[in-house]
């Protein structure tokens, strides 16, 4: 018997892991300039690429806030700030990997290559939206706070089973380390070896909740060392150290299996949801004082200072963005136009049952000239076995 | 509070919810609101603004971000003497927490024979119609109704709003309290200072009419009477307030009056509650029937996102529809 839990003990306990979280790891200054002795973690055609993403990535989260404000999108989580602790992280796994979001990821989804139209289409409401293309290893958003970490441990669990060398990226925030599930799921990780990145984006605010108010640990990242993973601080607003610091918490993963939570202190520097008002919660001096630190402008200083990127560069890539912007959005609200709410009754189960679809036969006699469609304008008319074309269309992105 | 007895004031749900947390809390120390930006925020429906100022940290908790914990946490309160007004977001949430619910809350009193009891409210926004994200428009009353030992309320306006919350917080046992958060802000009326709570377990006669019952609840009351409006037809609208304990003799006496049923609700067909309004219908009033029942609601499939969101709650149209083809089949 004692025999047996020494097995146990000696499979779950890595006699190399720390008991304490480790200095915050930075390498790009908030002025743009390096560290002492620090550099980056990859050349100059990568950081300017890299930084591409991040700006796409702001461009498109204004814009989308901009149609919220019209009423031609709903309600979104905007990722403004937030920039570099998704690009950087999301940039240091593979394709390969699992993606798993919580719900402010549109950065590090966009980086995944969800077109801006899918983002657009999930915003208007559409589950067309959250369909990936086909072999993509990305988990659709979710909102539920905490819940999709479980999820990532049985990928990466999955993965190790099947001999594939892949593990899984779960985002969530400092909020959900209030939630047991996020807590359950770093210990399966670390008792069952399944290789996992838990990137906690610690953006300082839970809707109104500080990070102070929210739990008395010292820090975010120290919550691992209970559960036998390593647990790391980095600047989130820096590009170079988040891609570091997840990388090597990557590569760990892979080769032993032991996954890390990584605490990247960032700041959300717009609402909650475009439902939220921080004015009644937060100070203007902490917003400007956090705005000094930006993530974009750090990175856009030091590619300046290395004479990789311009004022013309920028002017010239925001207009490509914003053109690719405008026709995905035309291609989004001609969609909506022609969107079928029958799309409901096709994927709520595999084998409908026929009082399900005698339901179906009622809302297509109830739909029956009529608009139903949130946002549509052209009244329904009864449609044949193309009602599912729209769905298809979006299957083949 | 000068107010008096007599006062009333024009007031939308979430104001008449705020009036009477402020008159509860004044008026029992032991009641306290906790809960996912209650405090500062005010709550995201700001139905509990101001009550930080009024009663301080100690009784307005801005709690850490975990529903288990908030009503767990409620549960040990309750037991230790307060009153907790647990506030769950959006009840989409609450799922998180039905551990504590179900197994826990809904059983002290039984467990220990009456010895412990959880008198405690838990808040929380239901159902759809206000364009939200993925799980902030669902419906889940049943699952609630489901467990006994629970009270279920949900108020249809600012005035049952403020007489069942009022209620809730004097009721002997925990009350699962829905707001349909679509009539938020969509309806004043006059609502009294300090007035009196209504009785749990009674339904409201919402419009008196001959030819046919149409039971309903929440934002679907308003939704049935802009139906029954577009009708030449005497249509009686029962709004049930109180889900459990359901009104059976007011459901009865109603369809043994009227001979004719229609049941509305936003949550999904199978399983819904218009199923046991129908089964105490066909208990105690089967031969009183002229026609068969209906029941509109929300289909057996996931709650949508907000671009099929129309299409999935029951409508004006659906239920006139339904209504109208109850009262044309003799």
């Amino acid at each position: 018997m004692s025999t047996s839990s020494d097995t146990h003990a000696a499979r779950a306990c890595d006699p190399g892991l720390s008991f304490e979280v480790p200095p915050c790891v930075r390498i790009l200054r908030a002025d743009g300039t390096l560290e002492p002795g620090a550099e980056p973690p990859f050349d100059d055609a990568r950081a300017v690429e890299l930084y591409r993403h991040m700006l796409r990535a702001r461009i498109f989260d204004a814009r989308l806030l901009k149609l919220q404000r019209q009423g031609r999108v709903g309600t979104f989580a905007p990722g403004f700030g937030q920039e570099a602790a998704q690009i950087g992280s999301i940039s240091a796994v593979e394709k390969h990997d699992w993606f798993v979001p919580s719900f402010r990821e549109i950065p590090a989804a966009l980086y995944r290559g969800a077109p801006f139209r899918s983002v657009i289409l999930y915003c208007m409401g559409f589950e067309e939206g959250s369909v990936a293309p086909p072999g993509a290893r990305d988990l659709p958003v979710s909102i539920p706070v905490g819940g999709q970490s479980a999820h990532a441990v049985g990928l990466a669990w999955a993965m190790r089973l099947q001999g594939d060398p892949g593990i899984a990226l779960v985002y969530f925030g400092d909020g959900a380390t209030s939630e047991g599930i996020v807590h359950e799921s770093m210990n399966f990780a670390g008792a069952l070896r399944a290789p996992v990145v838990f990137f906690c984006q610690n953006n300082q605010w839970a809707i109104s909740t500080p990070r102070r108010v929210q739990t008395a640990s010292e820090t975010i990242a120290q919550k691992a060392i209970a559960h036998g993973l390593r647990g790391v601080q980095v600047d989130g607003n820096d590009l170079f150290a988040v891609h570091a610091v997840v990388r090597e918490a990557a590569s760990i993963a892979r080769e032993t299996g032991m996954s890390t939570l990584v605490e990247a202190i960032t700041f959300r520097r717009g609402v909650h949801t475009t439902a939220d008002d921080p004015r009644v919660y937060r100070t203007e001096d902490e917003e400007r004082a956090w705005e000094r630190r930006d993530p974009v402008d750090r990175v856009r200083t030091w590619l300046t200072a290395r004479g990789l990127w311009s004022d013309a560069d920028e002017a010239a890539y925001t207009e490509a963005v914003e053109a690719e912007i405008a026709a995905d959005l035309r291609d989004a609200e001609a969609f909506r136009e022609e969107a079928d709410p029958m799309v409901m009754f096709d994927h709520a189960i595999a084998t409908p049952d026929p009082y399900l679809a005698r339901q179906r036969a009622e809302a297509e006699e109830a739909f029956d000239g009529r608009v139903v469609i949130a946002g549509a304008t052209k009244p329904r008319t009864r449609k044949g076995s193309d009602a599912v074309v729209g769905e298809l269309e979006i299957a083949e992105d | 509070m000068t107010a008096t007895a007599t006062e009333t004031r024009r007031l939308t749900m979430v104001e008449a919810l705020n009036q009477a947390l402020h008159e509860e809390m004044a008026a029992n120390p032991r009641v306290l609101v906790m809960g996912e930006d209650v405090g500062v925020d005010g709550g995201v429906f700001r139905v509990t603004k101001g009550l930080l100022d009024a009663f301080g940290p100690q009784r307005v908790v801005d709690t850490p971000l975990s529903e288990a914990g908030i009503l767990g946490t409620a549960i040990g309160l309750a037991l230790g003497g307060m009153r907790p007004v647990a506030e769950i977001q959006f009840s989409g949430f609450l799922n998180f927490a039905f551990e504590q619910i179900q197994p826990h809350c809904s059983r002290f009193r039984q467990r220990t024979c009456g010895r412990l009891t959880v008198p405690m409210v838990v808040r929380s926004p239901s159902g759809g119609g206000i364009r939200a994200l993925e799980h902030h428009s669902e419906s889940e009353e049943a699952m609630y109704v489901h467990t006994p030992g629970l009270v279920v309320l949900m108020p249809s306006g600012p005035l049952t709003a403020y007489g069942l919350l009022k209620a809730a917080l004097r009721a002997p046992d925990t009350v699962m309290f829905f707001e349909p958060k679509s009539i938020y802000r969509a309806i004043k009326e006059d609502v009294p200072a300090d007035g009196a709570p209504l009785e749990i377990g009674k339904a409201r006669i919402d419009r008196e009419g001959s030819d046919v019952t149409v039971v309903a609840w929440g934002a679907m009351v308003r939704r049935a009477r802009e139906a029954a409006d577009t009708l030449d037809a005497s249509v009686e609208i029962l709004d049930l307030l109180s889900l459990a304990p359901l009104d059976h003799e007011a459901i009865v006496a109603s369809v043994q009056k009227t001979g004719r049923l229609v049941v509305v609700h936003e949550a999904p067909r199978t399983g819904g509650l218009a199923g046991e309004i129908y089964a105490r219908v066909c208990e105690d009033a089967f031969y009183h029937l002229r026609a068969r029942p209906e029941r509109v609601t929300g289909w057996d499939v996931p709650f949508p996102l907000l671009g099929r969101e129309m299409a999935y709650l029951p409508d004006k149209e659906r239920i006139a529809a339904a209504i109208a083809r109850v009262l044309a089949d003799r």
